[in-house]
């Protein structure tokens, strides 16, 4: 369990992480996830110990990260998988990390096995392909077979094959128990790998739901309606009291409503249509919205924030807030 | 013991390097053959010299005349041991395996020092041994006096000189930033204090000129240096014990 309480970080006049507040929780893959420069990394590195938070605190099972003997047996991270000496291959890379920590060397071979780099295990890292970095820096997240993980952007830079892989890890590594911690800035991956999910802008928490939660929350549905006859379409919908919006293609969308009313009015009135079918919002829309709006409350701290739940028109992510919230 | 752990650790990194092995023996080398070559100079113009130079001639001090060059290499060792590990960015992956700063960053120096000093010993003794061999009939003898703690002052010597480089490199982190400091400063400036006289009284303090003391046998005729050659150690370890600190206290307080 990691407990991040008041977590604050600041260089200089900009807050890179802004009082967060949240519990990663055992046996589940918590998905953490926010635009680039959100606050990702630098919680994460504050984690680990690496960066001082400039006020707050962050537990791993009650206890700060230096407070823990042989760290790497109790939480294994892959933060930067470039943080690795080029001129060392990757056995002793690994090596000198399980030393450290008294692990034994068996259990680097046994790391190189799982992660498929066997074969290289004598070559220098700096020869590593971003693949196989990334592999790398996953044995040495996994060297002390420890009870919480934590990815940085795992699956950056992978091919499908390597994407696939990870995915299926972290699932693994869940399933046994483990706490997973897992940062992303795609909402698609996330939806794919996560439990939970805890959603940052601006160094700011906008969201700490499940992953189910919030699927239903944000998954917005809609009917797109398509006529050749669009004017006089428009005109019996608004008559039968059903909103309507207009985008572009000539294409209707009718907000959340359902394909068979549509379908059968139209009928009625003998207009013919060329599309009807119901549509789901992407997650990655929601996602959108949800931190355009910490742009905003940050640009205006008078509007109100923490409208992100509502629905919004459809268009363009973030239409809504430049009518004017 | 994390501190043995630690230990273990860092001699896995510090021989996994290549780095560690062209500094090293980059210094023994030019120590050695560059004491060798003054050695031979020193032996071929020796009927030459004025009978107060032939009185004056530390033959031990010449056989290390290689070091002002081969400590350079001792500098780049010191500095790359520590800085290495902020150039490659491996300094985030090992303090997340070892938090506790203070056992990382004196576990590190322990295993170079260590290494430093057998190295330094080694290139010591030997400039000595094949210094006085090229010097034939007007050599030192180990057993004459002061001679052995000239030679074991060297090796010491050596090994504070990649102690000082780390301390700053440890300051400093980049390798490019801490050599660009080290280098002229240990090549050049100390040198120019040293020798102007206007600055001279200055110039001895500096951990070079104050610890180099030590390889001194015979003193030049107008010694007037206010330290023996323990003081002048002594005066080096200050440095030393001055830029380690500095380096722990910066590491302990910065982000990595």
């Amino acid at each position: 369990m990691i407990e991040l309480e008041g977590l604050t970080k600041r260089y200089d006049e900009k807050l890179a992480v802004n009082n967060l507040t949240f519990t990663v929780r055992p046996g589940v893959v918590t998905g953490f996830l926010g635009p680039n420069g959100a606050g990702k990394s630098t919680t994460m590195r504050m984690v680990l110990g690496l960066d001082h938070p400039t006020s707050g605190d962050v537990r791993i099972d009650g206890k700060r990260y230096d407070q823990i003997e042989d760290p790497l047996r109790y939480i294994g991270a892959l933060l930067d998988a470039k943080a690795v000496h080029g001129g060392r291959s990757a056995f002793n890379h690994l090596l000198c990390l399980a030393q450290s920590n008294g692990i034994p060397a068996a259990r680097v071979h046994e790391v190189l096995d799982t992660v498929g780099l066997t074969g290289v295990a004598r070559k220098k890292a700096k020869g590593f392909s971003l693949g196989m970095g990334q592999r790398l820096g996953i044995a040495a997240a996994l060297l002390g077979d420890p009870r919480i993980l934590m990815f940085d952007e795992p699956v950056n830079g992978l091919d499908p094959e390597g994407i696939h892989w990870i995915r299926t890890l972290m699932k693994s590594l869940a399933a046994q128990g483990r706490t997973v911690f897992v940062s992303s800035h795609l909402m698609s991956e996330m939806a794919l790998t996560a439990d939970h999910l805890v959603v940052i802008g601006q160094g700011r928490l906008l969201a700490d739901t499940s992953m189910a939660d919030f699927i239903a929350k944000n998954s917005r549905s809609y009917v797109r309606v398509r006529s050749p006859q669009r004017e006089r379409l428009l005109d019996v919908l608004h008559e039968a009291g059903i909103t309507v919006v207009e985008t572009g293609g000539g294409a209707l969308e009718v907000d959340g409503g359902k394909a068979e009313p549509i379908g059968e009015l139209a009928a009625r009135h003998q207009i013919v249509l060329h599309e009807l079918s119901l549509q789901q919002a992407s997650l990655e829309e929601a996602f959108m919205r949800l931190t355009a709006q910490s742009v905003e409350y940050h640009a205006h701290s008078e509007a109100p924030g923490g409208t992100w739940a509502q629905p919004v028109p459809r268009g363009e992510w973030g239409a809504d807030w430049k009518k004017g919230a | 013991m994390a501190m043995a752990h630690v230990i273990r650790s860092e001699w896995t990194k510090i021989r996994s390097v290549a780095s560690t092995v062209w500094t090293l023996s980059a210094a023994l080398v030019v120590t050695v053959a560059l004491g060798m070559l003054i050695s031979a100079l020193t032996r071929r113009e020796f009927d030459s010299m004025s009978p107060r130079d032939r009185l004056t001639l530390d033959p031990t001090f010449i056989s290390f005349a290689g070091m002002s060059l081969g400590q350079l290499a001792m500098i780049v060792f010191g500095v790359l041991v520590v800085s290495n590990e902020y150039s490659t960015g491996m300094i985030r992956t090992s303090l997340a395996a070892v938090p506790r700063r203070a056992t990382f960053l004196f576990g590190k120096i322990t295993v170079a020092t260590a290494l430093a000093l057998v190295v330094g010993m080694a290139t010591s003794f030997l400039a000595f041994f094949l210094g006085q061999a090229v010097l034939g009939p007007h050599g030192a003898r180990l057993g004459d006096p002061g001679v052995l703690r000239a030679v074991v002052g060297g090796g010491l010597y050596m090994t504070l000189i990649a102690m000082f480089s780390m301390g700053i490199a440890a300051m400093l982190r980049s390798p490019m930033l801490s050599l660009g400091v080290l280098m002229p400063f240990f090549f050049l400036i100390s040198n120019i204090l040293g020798n102007v006289s206007a600055t001279k009284k200055i110039g001895r303090f500096l951990p070079d000129q104050a610890g180099s003391r030590i390889l001194q046998v015979v003193p030049g005729a107008a010694d007037d240096t206010p330290y023996g050659p323990w003081g002048g150690l002594g005066i080096m370890v200050l440095w030393v014990a001055a830029a380690l600190i500095g380096g722990y206290a910066l590491l302990k307080q910065r982000d990595a």
